[in-house]
């Protein structure tokens, strides 16, 4: 296992500049998630440290060496691919120790190292078939015991779980976080799923347009996005924006005017602002309450219900003003259908606050 | 066939269309299969019965084997078949070779010269190898091949490589790239990864190739006539003409002995064929 230093990593593809400098550093076992929209670079970013794809300027190093060209192999790392790349001629043992073979080690030890990967991935049964004759989740257990057997100083995962139905890829999923607890390994995981990445990561790394966005513990992510792109990408269903104007700046508060009318106070530290700036106030749907008599009280007519059991979203107009609806996480009893008026509210406490650019204001009362 | 009809039913495809579908293809092989009928029945008639019917199947009194005994008796067969067996095997397997691995370089490899080299094995698609007839037989001569099988082996690998690249380049690209890198990343040598990972996967287009290649080598009369003429190299097709005088013909033995010529390549094609069924690269990805 080993620790990967990314610093100023940079990509071109002839003219288009894929990469913008990239900085960052993953420590020895730690579970890092690449996350971000498609074309955000994410997977290219993986493919450099990978060594498939050749960096275009920036140093990379790992285990404190650096290996800008440095082969796949020589770098120590193991790739697990969303299609899986098994080699379809070849059974699933042979698929597991070809790498070995290749390296020469003895036989032996190949087949004792194979038989505990297949083990640990309960796939111990499959070794003599061949990928075709296996289903989707199991083709993606022999990739990653492929990549095990390496016993790599890095894993790198490219959007696994993808191609799995469902309810495979949750179990799948739990099994991955179990199988990083095991091995202690050092795994750089892209994808583009938010769930994936504030379960499985330890630190998610959140990718737009080719730049960091933010990195941080998935918590950190969750509690404290830097941008407006980062609270609207951590968390689902979506935050929930809404223009606002500011009326009055107080040393523990903000006072809003919405555009669809109620007022607003929100927890936040508001130093940086002016009266009357434009900005946007974030609130995610399960903050948001059922109005008793508190402040930062908003109403409208609820105009879809999505009843999931246990919970339901329910999609609020505020008025006419109102860019979009509202989205609420409610109790799965409530009993609002399409056309009901609800009045609810959010704590000042639970409240985000974006300035023009886009860029958060930093909350209070949150540790 | 049988099979496939009623794979259309279920797939709800009209009756009418597959009847028609059905029809034109056994057809086309009626009309495909006819003249090689045509070859085998009379080569077990009488000269006699082939002139006065040359349809009618063999009765008890138009019966023969004479032709086979011309032609096993009287002749070198046996030396012709190996002959054309040599020159076809070796060809073959080198236009395979060589035509995967310049496959597998040209579409893998991005390198100077690699559009202009793509650029002339179009060019040997497009143009006949026998227009280059003179200058190839002067070079035979200069290399001192003439009457060799060598000369044959090289002008026929000249002539199939073009197609044998074209087609296996093709097919190249429909490998997913992730399991040239997935085992790049297993530090397997480019070598290895081309004899390893990419031919065992090219082997249905191989198959489609070699029967390709194969049947106009087997079936060639030119270059033989002309590069290796001599009684101890020459092939089939060039050995069958003995037959064919000026004035008389010998229909029998001729008849007989393309009969004989068929069957080495139809049991070639056989094994080829079988690879042709087989889609290898499901499993792969997905």
């Amino acid at each position: 296992m080993a620790s990967v230093k990314l610093d100023n990593i940079q990509k071109r593809f002839g003219d288009v500049q894929v990469l913008h400098g990239i900085d960052l550093d993953i420590k020895d076992g730690e579970f890092v998630v690449l996350i971000g929209e498609s074309g955000c670079g994410k997977s290219t970013l993986l493919r450099l440290l990978s060594g498939l794809e050749e960096i275009t300027e920036g140093d990379l190093h790992i285990d404190g060496q650096r290996v800008n060209h440095q082969s796949p192999a020589q770098r120590g790392i193991a790739m697990v691919f969303q299609s899986y790349a098994l080699y379809p001629h070849m059974s699933v043992y042979k698929n597991m120790a070809f790498g070995l073979k290749i390296a020469g080690q003895d036989k032996q030890a190949v087949k004792l190292k194979v038989e505990e990967a297949a083990k640990k991935l309960k796939i111990d049964h499959l070794l003599e078939r061949l990928p075709r004759e296996l289903s989707g989740g199991q083709r993606q257990r022999v990739a990653i015991g492929r990549a095990i057997v390496r016993d790599p100083k890095v894993f790198l995962f490219d959007e696994p779980l993808s191609n799995l139905d469902a309810s495979l890829r949750v179990k799948t999923r739990v099994e991955l976080g179990k199988l990083h607890q095991e091995l202690n390994a050092t795994i750089v995981y892209v994808t583009h799923d938010q769930v994936e990445a504030m379960t499985l990561g330890d630190k998610i790394v959140v990718m737009n347009q080719g730049r960091i966005e933010q990195a941080g513990t998935p918590l950190s992510l969750y509690h404290h996005p830097k941008t407006e792109f980062v609270a609207g990408f951590i968390g689902s269903p979506k935050m929930n924006f809404i223009s606002a104007q500011v009326t009055s700046i107080e040393s523990d508060s903000v006072q809003l005017m919405l555009e669809s009318g109620p007022t607003i106070r929100a927890a936040i530290d508001g130093q940086t602002l002016k009266l009357a700036d434009k900005v946007k106030l974030g609130v995610r749907p399960e903050h948001f309450v059922l109005a008793t008599d508190e402040e930062n009280q908003f109403q409208g007519r609820v105009s879809l219900v999505e009843n999931l059991g246990e919970l339901a979203y329910v999609y609020v107009n505020t008025g006419q003003n109102a860019e979009s609806d509202i989205v609420i996480k409610l109790d799965g009893d409530c009993q609002y259908q399409a056309g009901d008026s609800i009045r609810f509210a959010v704590a000042a406490a639970d409240t985000y606050l974006f300035d023009k650019a886009g860029m958060a204001l930093p909350r209070l009362n949150k540790a | 066939m049988m099979i496939s009809a009623f794979k259309n039913f279920n797939l709800g495809r009209s009756v009418p269309k597959s009847v028609a579908i059905h029809g034109v293809l056994m057809a086309y092989t009626v009309i495909a299969l006819f003249p090689i009928l045509v070859v085998i029945i009379n080569a077990f008639k009488e000269r006699r019965a082939i002139f006065r019917d040359p349809l009618a199947m063999p009765t008890m009194d138009s019966f023969t084997l004479v032709g086979f005994e011309q032609v096993l008796l009287r002749s070198d067969f046996g030396l012709y078949s190996w002959n054309s067996l040599v020159v076809t095997l070796l060809a073959v397997g080198l236009v395979l070779l060589l035509g995967a691995m310049a496959a597998w370089a040209l579409t893998e490899y991005k390198f100077r010269t690699n559009l202009l080299i793509t650029f002339l094995f179009a060019m040997g698609i497009m143009i006949p190898i026998r227009l280059g007839t003179v200058s190839i037989l002067r070079l035979m001569v200069d290399l001192n091949l003439v009457n060799t099988l060598t000369a044959l082996v090289l002008v026929y690998i000249a002539q199939g490589l073009p197609l044998a690249v074209y087609i296996l380049s093709e097919f190249i690209r429909t490998i997913p790239k992730e399991l040239k890198e997935a085992a790049r990343c297993d530090a397997v040598s480019e070598y290895k990864i081309f004899f390893c990972i990419i031919l065992p996967l090219l082997k249905p287009a191989m198959a489609t190739v070699a029967v390709f290649t194969m049947i106009p080598i087997w079936n060639d009369l030119w270059f033989p006539l002309i590069l290796a003429p001599g009684e101890e190299t020459r092939t089939i097709t060039l050995g069958v003409q003995q037959f064919v005088g000026q004035y008389v013909t010998d229909w029998n033995s001729v008849l007989s002995a393309l009969t004989m010529a068929i069957v080495p390549v139809l049991v070639l094609y056989t094994i080829f064929s079988r690879q042709l069924i087989r889609g290898l690269t499901s499993g792969a990805v997905k």
